[in-house]
């Protein structure tokens, strides 16, 4: 639309986005306020932000209560999860997308079914057979969990990019004769790659921040971040600055990949509902 | 295309077959655990086969229907105020403006961090000695809170961390809705006289009610989800105030011990959300056969 709007209302508009921001980012900034502030001052004074930044909550936690070893696990986890979901998810959404074949239909309702599956109901059933594959307390057995769970999503979000790609491109290809795999390799996977990098966020962004699973199938060996995090919340009172330094760490990777690739994630959280 | 009757299979099978026994047979096993009674720390052997029994203890427990209730309460508050905060915000500011890519991006951040972070801060702003908040009520004369010993204030923290961190996503989903309106249907009815009301409740809004619907059902799905915001943010208490269905069973479970119960309680929680999520993908299935 061509028409000028009066300054009030632009003024009002970029007024009301500032707020909503301010709203949005504020909890986020007292995390990494926290984390850099010393115990007696966050005690003394919760409400002044200017002080003295300190990295001693990061030195003791990283040093101190073995959190080197959960930030490992949990980049492990979440890395190999993701390049393996990827690949399969990426897979089976070329099959869904491009092939009939007998059992289709179901295949796709039941991956869209299993997406909503709440982690608590998995939770005990995943504890019981976990333990009967002698999966517990290991990094491989996270990482088969968040790889089926986060499947139906990858393959649902990739089905869609798939569709975008013009088979005549694939035809094209067949007839200068590429086998079925380097149509695949070399012509899809090169056009997908914006919906490969939504794809590979949320799923990492799911591996790197589940807790409730990680909790019921982890030790003192194999813990990863979230469920280390959780267990500084104790009855006799919580060091905030070191919680908030665990929370922070945790934080981070998930708001890099924000500032770097919000377009792609906006497209993947609206991806099916609206068009574009 | 003429391709060998296998390789539809090469692609979808590892991801089938992966699913199938890591996703899918752990679903349907709480199915059958839900007819055993089995506690934690004994052998699976030695569980029994109890039928109906659990579900029958379930139901009869006031807790479970308690919790139930904290639930259906939790999820019908934080959609409704969501989705109305999002559709609100959205109507208002649809038109494009400059730097609104950069305001989406600022936007997203509360729904990409970890669950256990959104607890863990929200637990820091309520805290009755050092939070922020109770010292911004100081601040300005009034009386400080202890927010999580109260039954009401705790829930009611539940209820804002859960709108702080989903309504961007309604308004994200709205935004990028209102952008897709056919613009020439607008004109014509600005030229045929609608004034603002008739514009957003007779075109716009009907215009993406598919939009609204199915962010609906996606919020609700997620509000019977919830568990990890909770677990650090009240676990549960005071008493079982803000003890949502997902920690209940939880905490059967797991610190109860009841696996059996658990399970039955977990199937009821299942049958909820696939009801939910069966009339999601009513709405909108994005692998049906026509395309």
């Amino acid at each position: 639309m061509s028409m000028k709007r009066p300054l009030p209302l632009v003024i009002g508009h970029y007024t009301m986005l500032i707020v909503l921001a301010v709203l949005c980012v504020l909890p986020i900034l007292i995390i990494f306020a926290t984390s850099l502030r010393q115990q007696v001052q966050i005690f003394a004074e919760p409400l002044n932000f200017i002080f003295m930044p300190t990295l001693e909550n990061y030195r003791a936690v990283l040093e101190e209560d073995n959190l080197n070893r959960y930030l490992w696990n949990s980049l492990f986890v979440g890395i190999v999860s993701t390049v393996i979901t990827l690949v399969l998810g990426c897979m089976a959404a070329y099959g869904l997308a491009r092939f009939r074949f007998p059992g289709r239909q179901a295949v796709a309702y039941t991956t869209l079914l299993l997406r909503t599956v709440p982690l608590a109901v998995m939770a005990i059933p995943v504890f019981m057979i976990w333990n009967q594959w002698q999966l517990v307390n290991s990094l491989w057995g996270l990482v088969l969990l968040y790889v089926a769970v986060n499947l139906p999503f990858t393959i649902w979000l990739l089905y869609g990019f798939v569709l975008q790609v013009p088979v005549e491109l694939e035809e094209a290809a067949a007839i200068d004769g590429c086998g079925p795999i380097r149509i695949f390799t070399k012509v899809l996977l090169p056009l997908m790659a914006p919906g490969l990098a939504a794809a590979s966020i949320f799923t990492f962004r799911i591996a790197w921040n589940e807790f409730i699973l990680a909790l019921v199938l982890t030790d003192r060996q194999t813990r990863t971040l979230p469920v280390a995090a959780s267990l500084f919340i104790t009855d006799l009172g919580v060091d905030w600055g070191k919680v908030m330094a665990i929370a922070s760490l945790i934080a981070i990777p998930p708001l890099i990949f924000t500032f770097v690739a919000a377009r792609q994630i906006i497209s993947g959280l609206t991806a099916g509902a609206v068009k574009g | 295309m003429r391709t060998a009757r296998w390789v539809p299979f090469f692609y979808v099978g590892p991801a089938v077959l992966l699913m199938a026994a890591a996703c899918l047979y752990p679903v349907l096993t709480a199915f059958q655990l839900a007819g055993y009674e089995w506690s934690m720390g004994t052998p699976w052997e030695s569980a029994q086969w109890v039928g109906w029994d659990n579900f029958r203890l379930a139901f009869g427990n006031e807790r479970v229907w308690s919790s139930l209730w904290t639930t259906l309460l939790f999820a019908a508050v934080c959609v409704s105020a969501e989705m109305a905060l999002g559709i609100a915000l959205a109507l208002a500011l649809e038109h494009k403006v400059r730097g609104m890519a950069f305001f989406r991006t600022l936007f997203i951040l509360p729904m990409m961090i970890a669950p256990i972070a959104v607890g863990l801060v929200w637990r820091y702003m309520f805290d009755a000695q050092f939070g922020p908040i109770n010292a911004a009520l100081v601040m300005v004369g009034l009386e400080p809170k202890t927010w999580l010993a109260d039954p009401t204030l705790a829930f009611a923290a539940i209820v804002i961390a859960d709108i702080w961190q989903w309504t961007p996503f309604v308004f994200i989903m709205m935004i990028a809705a209102l952008a897709n309106v056919d613009s020439s249907v607008i004109e014509a009815s600005r030229i045929d006289g609608a004034g603002w009301w008739q514009m957003t409740f007779r075109v716009k809004l009907p215009m993406i009610m598919h939009v609204i619907a199915i962010t609906l059902m996606m919020r609700l799905i997620d509000a019977f989800r919830v568990l990890e915001v909770v677990y650090v943010l009240t676990f549960g208490g005071p008493g079982d105030s803000t003890e949502i269905l997902s920690l209940h069973i939880y905490k059967t479970a797991f610190v109860g011990q009841q696996l059996g119960v658990a399970s039955a309680i977990s199937v009821l929680l299942l049958v909820v959300v696939a009801l939910l999520s069966w009339g999601a993908l009513r709405l909108s299935n994005p692998m049906k056969d026509e395309r």
